[in-house]
């Protein structure tokens, strides 16, 4: 597969270190008003505890330490510890994300513009991995809907196609054909354009750690961990629906949709409960991850059990 | 010291300690707050590639004491075998718990019946269970003597079906990557292979032999199972 980066990064896109260490210091302290916000419980709520259920209420945040080293990123290994162990490989920095397809301008963001031109917010949001456990992480990012709006999509465009990196010297996973690489999802347009579906820079306040898919990645909430695709090099928008990797490998299993459903089993495990990661009792797994309010309205009409 | 006296004083309480330090470690773990992010899955799969090791170590004691010619090593058998049914139990016991208590559920024995049922991994994973609990029991030594030796050892080829099971319960709960129940399944397949190859040489080998020392072949198949009872050193053979 070919990659387009740009032959040579103009010295105009180099961020003056003086500034990048000042955007940092910013971040910091950015993100701790946001954490006093949020603890204040004048931010976080609407999008924290959307629809409370029983027993739901206690969304605590996962510590950073199991944030970090629990992860499926297969791009480093097939065990949960081994993106933490191995992914030091992963240079987020320089880095390019070409945002190109059905659209009327096709645009190639560095990293530094990303975090120039969309300034991140933190937004505390539950995450559902389809293997039945769960997180709270406080993400940095900041809408999709913002990036596609600068590229402005066409009237031809239906859905959005995003592509990891293919790179086995930095993804030393991707030497073992566990997965076709490189890691692809998608989404329809109007998923993408949802206000709680976002581009994440960083977590806790601070640049993501490569083992969370550094420097960019997608975070959809209502949707099982899978769609979140990691480490983003191409957003491209298209008219037909994208293939994405886990429903290649194993249609039957995964989805296009994966929007987070109790009803809905997986054929190998249930669905009706999670754990939340430290707690050691499950608790039970609401419609869209306790987002029904916000994004049921996308679905309306559909057979979600056939569209899982 | 013979073979048999250095197996039994030396390598014996050496594998023994050794089947130990995954339940030590485990149990570290837990008292100490060292486990992954999922604590009841890292114990999970840590008690259940134990069990599937510990079986296959079983299964290995036969042919590397065709290939070494050291006959004394059968007496490792029990205690290995006896080792994979405990983390067996362990692992079992484990998913138990996770189906029922803390799932906020009573511990309900229609629950796993439930989950058995629906979930082919489960399926297989639960007979092979159920295959080597009778294995266990007849274990002891009165067993051998009251099932006679034949029948015991019939009786106890039930674990080739148990460890297949198991390599399949294994291949049929991994997501994507799977290569270590896919080497799990080449060890199995060449274990059962030497068997396979080994018995068809003997026979020829009796058949060369001639018909009177057919008898002597059928003792020399109960040998191992006297020796482990009796203790005793090797024969030549």
């Amino acid at each position: 597969m070919l990659i387009k980066r740009p032959a040579d990064i103009r010295s105009s896109d180099i961020t003056d270190e003086a500034f990048y260490l000042n955007r940092r210091a910013f971040l910091a302290t950015a993100a701790g008003a946001a954490g006093a916000v949020v603890a204040a419980g004048a931010l976080g709520r609407p999008l924290r505890a959307a629809t409370p259920a029983a027993g739901q209420n206690d969304d605590e945040l996962t510590p950073y330490d199991k944030v970090t080293s629990y992860n499926n990123f297969y791009e480093f290994g097939t065990d949960k510890g081994d993106p933490k162990a191995h992914a030091h490989t992963l240079r987020p920095r320089p880095w390019t994300v070409s945002v190109e397809g059905e659209v009327h301008q096709p645009t190639t963001f560095g990293i530094d513009d990303l975090w120039q031109r969309f300034p991140p917010e933190e937004r505390v949001y539950r995450l559902r991995c389809v293997e039945a456990w769960s997180m709270v992480i406080p993400w940095l990012g900041f809408p999709l809907k913002a990036l596609l709006d600068a590229v402005r999509p066409t009237s031809a465009a239906q859905y959005v196609e995003f592509t990891t990196l293919l790179d086995a010297e930095q993804m030393p996973g991707q030497k073992r054909q566990v997965l076709p690489w490189p890691y692809v999802e998608g989404l329809r347009l109007d998923e993408a354009m949802h206000p709680l579906t976002m581009l994440a820079l960083g977590l806790y306040g601070k640049p993501l750690p490569n083992q969370n898919g550094a420097p960019v990645r997608l975070v959809v909430p209502w949707k099982y961990g899978f769609k979140s695709i990691k480490s983003i090099v191409r957003v491209r928008l298209t008219r037909t629906q994208p293939r994405n990797t886990w429903n290649v490998v194993a249609p039957r299993e995964y989805g296009f949709y994966a929007n987070v459903n109790p009803t809905v089993d997986h054929p190998r495990w249930s669905q009706a409960r999670e754990r939340r990661i430290g707690d050691l009792f499950k608790r039970p797994t609401l419609m869209f991850n306790g987002y029904a309010e916000q994004v049921a309205g996308l679905y309306r009409g559909m057979d979600l059990r056939r569209n899982y | 010291m013979t073979q048999g006296q250095w197996i039994r004083r030396v390598v014996k309480p050496a594998v023994f300690v050794g089947a130990l330090v995954p339940f030590v470690m485990l149990g570290g773990d837990i008292a100490t707050g060292g486990l992954a992010a999922d604590p009841i899955e890292d114990i999970t799969h840590r008690t259940g590639l134990t069990a599937i090791t510990l079986l296959m170590a079983t299964l290995a004691v036969t042919p590397l004491r065709r290939l070494l010619r050291l006959n004394a090593l059968i007496q490792l058998r029990r205690m290995l075998g006896l080792f994979a049914f405990f983390y067996v139990s362990l692992h079992f016991s484990t998913y138990v718990m996770d189906q029922t208590l803390f799932s906020g559920q009573g511990l309900s024995p229609a629950l796993i019946a439930e989950d058995v049922a629906k979930r082919p991994y489960v399926t297989v994973g639960f007979t092979a269970l159920l295959l080597l609990v009778p294995l266990a029991v007849t274990s002891t030594t009165g067993w051998v003597k009251r099932l006679g030796a034949q029948r015991w050892q019939r009786l106890h080829r039930l674990v080739y079906v148990a460890a297949a099971l198991a390599v399949l319960h294994f291949l049929w709960l991994v997501k994507a990557d799977v290569r270590r129940p896919v080497i799990y399944g080449l060890v199995l397949v060449g274990l059962l292979g030497f068997r396979l190859v080994s018995e068809r040489l003997r026979a020829r080998a009796r058949a060369a032999v001639g018909p009177s020392r057919s008898g002597a072949a059928v003792s020399v198949v109960r040998a191992p199972v006297s020796e482990e009872m009796a203790g005793r050193s090797p024969d030549s053979r």
